[in-house]
């Protein structure tokens, strides 16, 4: 939602290729990223990300349906602690 | 009163405001299924003729414009996937909170449901 499809996908460029690189090579390592906004591509599929939450790297294996989601939506930034820690004191 | 695709039953309505009692047909869907099949849109829906009956039923099914069961099928497919690949989006649909990013401090009603009061505060100094 929101991006003009002409411009096409949104990829941080390095993460690309470094996705090219292990295709290539053939291995499936983790990569570790902090590129939130990048749109997962089809090439992505079965690879391992790192993906940053603004504290810790969570892990986010691909599937073929995240494909078109980005990788941010996997690693939530928020953790709810719950409600109600006043009336316990 | 006619019986349109399976167990829709509009009522003594002009044709084009009765269509819309289909799942997944609105206002705009009518006008369009009505100006392909030639019907004319003022005509009460009891008084449409077989004839008619059956050209809307071929342009609705031959479009494939997604009715009732089959659309409520793709809603909640589209849901469970969301759910469960665990995206962000998916998460709020679980947990029935606002999926697109609106304020839940307060409002947020339609998604949370009815206002859950939690228990009265304690004495004075107790906060």
């Amino acid at each position: 939602m929101g991006r003009s499809l002409k411009k096409g996908p949104y990829v941080f460029q390095k993460l690309l290729l470094k996705v090219d690189k292990l295709n290539e090579a053939g291995v499936k390592k983790p990569i570790k990223t902090w590129s939130r906004g990048s749109m997962i591509v089809p090439d992505f599929v079965g690879h391992t990300f790192l993906v940053h939450n603004g504290k810790d790297f969570i892990t986010v294996h691909v599937s073929e349906n995240m494909v078109g989601h980005k990788l941010g939506e996997f690693a939530p930034t928020r953790k709810f602690t719950g409600h109600g820690a006043a009336t316990k004191k | 009163m006619p019986r349109l695709l399976g167990v829709d039953i509009p009522n003594d309505k002009r044709i084009e405001a009765a269509l819309p009692y289909i799942y997944g047909i609105g206002r705009p869907m009518a006008k369009r299924i009505l100006r392909e099949a030639g019907v004319d849109p003022d005509i009460r829906a009891g008084q449409l003729s077989d004839d008619q009956l059956n050209a809307l039923t071929q342009i609705i099914a031959g479009n494939k414009v997604l009715i009732e069961g089959d659309l409520r099928r793709e809603l909640q497919a589209h849901l469970k996937r969301l759910q469960q690949i665990q995206c962000y989006r998916g998460i709020r649909h679980r947990r029935g909170l606002p999926v697109r990013g609106q304020r839940t401090s307060t409002n947020a009603r339609t998604r949370k449901g009815p206002r859950k009061t939690i228990g009265a505060a304690k004495k004075a100094g107790g906060k």
